[in-house]
């Protein structure tokens, strides 16, 4: 393992009630690396982000994340997951919490942050983010896109080494995809560690140093942008990307 | 529904005229019964209801005690009930099959068996240290009861929180119990809070059986009364008083659920 790795996935595997999901995963991300992880519904790449977080129990394998196994027998999850900053499709806002509280929650008592602290801080990330009159909103008086902005700064108020994005903009009215594009674009800039499963091809392109075409559990192929979506060597990745493009989503 | 204007109007004094009509033919047919005049002097003498306002409420303020200490205890109570019954694996299942039977128990047991058990049969043990007083036993018999009712609706409110809020709550380093304190459980309890307050208008009325024990509350003074003036008026006073107790508390339930509709509605459903 080099110096500046963040992410170390070796072997993973992970079934449901028999049927196996994940059937060995290896893939390892440099510190600041984006890689973007690609394929049809049912591959394996949501799965794979809740293995990463801890919230689903590897059956087999091994993960480390900045130099520790996460894996290892006896860890404690908890510390683990304030390190790993995950985002869901649906948001899974608090809805009983305003913006503010729901961003503060975990700093405050998961890190032990002073309140007062924890609230400069996240008004800082609101106001750089185009938030701050949002402060004291529920998230059901948000647009989706909102409430995902809200959802992706909720996660960075951990300060996490890796941010886990799953799907983040598939549950968006089409009009609200750009906003939370955008974000995820600046945190690259900031050289924030992510790790994206994602539908759309051509943010993927854009946004990724390196993209990985899932394939009924198993990464089939990886590669810069250019080499995935210009000369995929695999038939299976060929034939994924023309669908994608008869769809018009590329 | 709010009706405006003229149609509102409308609907209220059809709704007076319909209430009046009614109660007109049951006084009607309920004073032309055979009875009736023996059943007046017995349930509605005039006398004696005055004599049982001056004693009853008084005893009634027992039953008030009664009950909210009984609902205090039973909030804390059936929580932990309810949590212990959502622990998760295998290593819980003793006390996930100890919060189980306990439930089961306690609502499949008659609620005056309880009461007759506990408060003549512990304290006819003389343990040193154990209250011999028969209301302490009353109230703890109340508590054991209804928390196993309360702690199902605390159970229900549990899991109608999406599993992905305690994830999401997890994802961030909360501890399963902080996410419980503070991501599930204010959601669940907001979301029962009908049929809780619902199951706290049974517990007023069942204070009354606190008074078979030997305790004066209102019924038990009622019985006092009836037997001391050969008439049954006093039951019809305590009646009432435990009525006019039961309607805060009822139309605020209804307000409750009212509120929690227009939400959704207001929502698209589903929220």
């Amino acid at each position: 393992m080099s110096e500046g790795t963040a992410l170390l996935v070796e072997g993973l595997r992970k079934s449901f009630d028999g049927n196996e999901v994940l059937k060995g995963i290896d893939l390892a991300l440099d510190r600041h690396e984006v890689v973007c992880l690609i394929g049809a519904s049912g591959s394996g790449k949501s799965t794979l982000l809740r293995c990463v977080n801890l919230l689903e129990p590897v059956d087999d394998g091994r993960i480390v994340v900045e130099g520790d196994e996460i894996t290892a027998p006896g860890v404690d999850v908890d510390r683990i997951r304030r390190r790993i900053g995950i985002v869901f499709q649906a948001y899974n806002l608090f809805p009983h919490m305003t913006v503010l509280r729901n961003i503060t929650l975990a700093p405050v008592k998961a890190l032990g942050t002073d309140r007062g602290q924890a609230e400069r801080d996240a008004l800082e990330l609101l106001r750089r983010f185009g938030l701050e009159d949002k402060r004291d909103e529920y998230p059901d008086r948000l647009s989706g896109g909102q409430q995902q902005r809200v959802a992706i700064l909720r996660a960075l108020a951990m300060r996490p080494q890796l941010l886990l994005l799953d799907e983040v903009t598939s549950a968006l009215d089409p009009e609200l995809v750009a906003e939370v594009l955008a974000v995820i674009r600046e945190l690259a800039e900031g050289g924030m560690t992510m790790l994206i499963a994602t539908h759309e091809m051509s943010f993927a392109r854009d946004i990724a140093r390196r993209v990985c075409f899932l394939d009924a559990g198993v990464i089939l192929e990886e590669g810069s942008p250019e080499e995935i979506f210009s000369e995929p060597s695999q038939p299976r990745t060929q034939q994924f990307l023309q669908r994608i493009i008869e769809a018009g989503r590329l | 529904m709010k009706a405006s204007g003229a149609s509102g109007r409308r609907s209220t004094l059809i709704a007076l005229a319909s209430t009046v009509v009614f109660v007109v033919a049951v006084a009607f047919v309920v004073s032309r019964s055979a009875g009736w005049p023996e059943v007046k002097r017995a349930f509605f003498n005039g006398e004696v209801f005055r004599e049982s306002l001056r004693v009853i409420p008084e005893a009634f303020l027992v039953n008030v005690r009664i009950f909210l200490i009984a609902e205090v205890l039973i909030l804390v109570f059936a929580l932990f009930i309810a949590i212990l019954r959502s622990l998760p694996g295998p290593v819980f299942f003793p006390l996930r099959a100890l919060a189980i039977a306990y439930a089961d128990l306690f609502r499949g047991v008659p609620t005056i068996l309880v009461i007759y058990l506990l408060g003549f049969g512990v304290p006819a043990l003389q343990i040193a240290g154990v209250p011999r007083d028969e209301l302490f036993w009353g109230v703890v018999a109340l508590v054991l009861v209804y928390s196993a009712y309360v702690s199902e609706v605390y159970r229900a409110g549990i899991e109608s929180v999406h599993p992905s809020q305690e994830a999401a709550a997890r994802s961030l380093g909360l501890s399963r119990a902080q996410a419980l304190r503070f991501v599930i459980l204010p959601q669940a309890v907001r979301r029962v809070m009908p049929p809780l307050l619902n199951d706290f208008i049974g517990l007023q009325k069942d204070t009354a059986l606190v008074g078979l024990l030997g305790t004066v509350e209102a019924f038990r003074q009622s019985q006092i009364e009836v037997a001391a003036t050969f008439n049954f008026t006093p039951y019809l006073v305590t009646a009432l008083l435990f009525v006019l107790l039961t309607i805060p508390l009822a139309r605020l339930t209804d307000w409750l659920v009212i509120r929690d509709r227009r939400r959704q509605l207001a929502l698209g459903l589903g929220g």
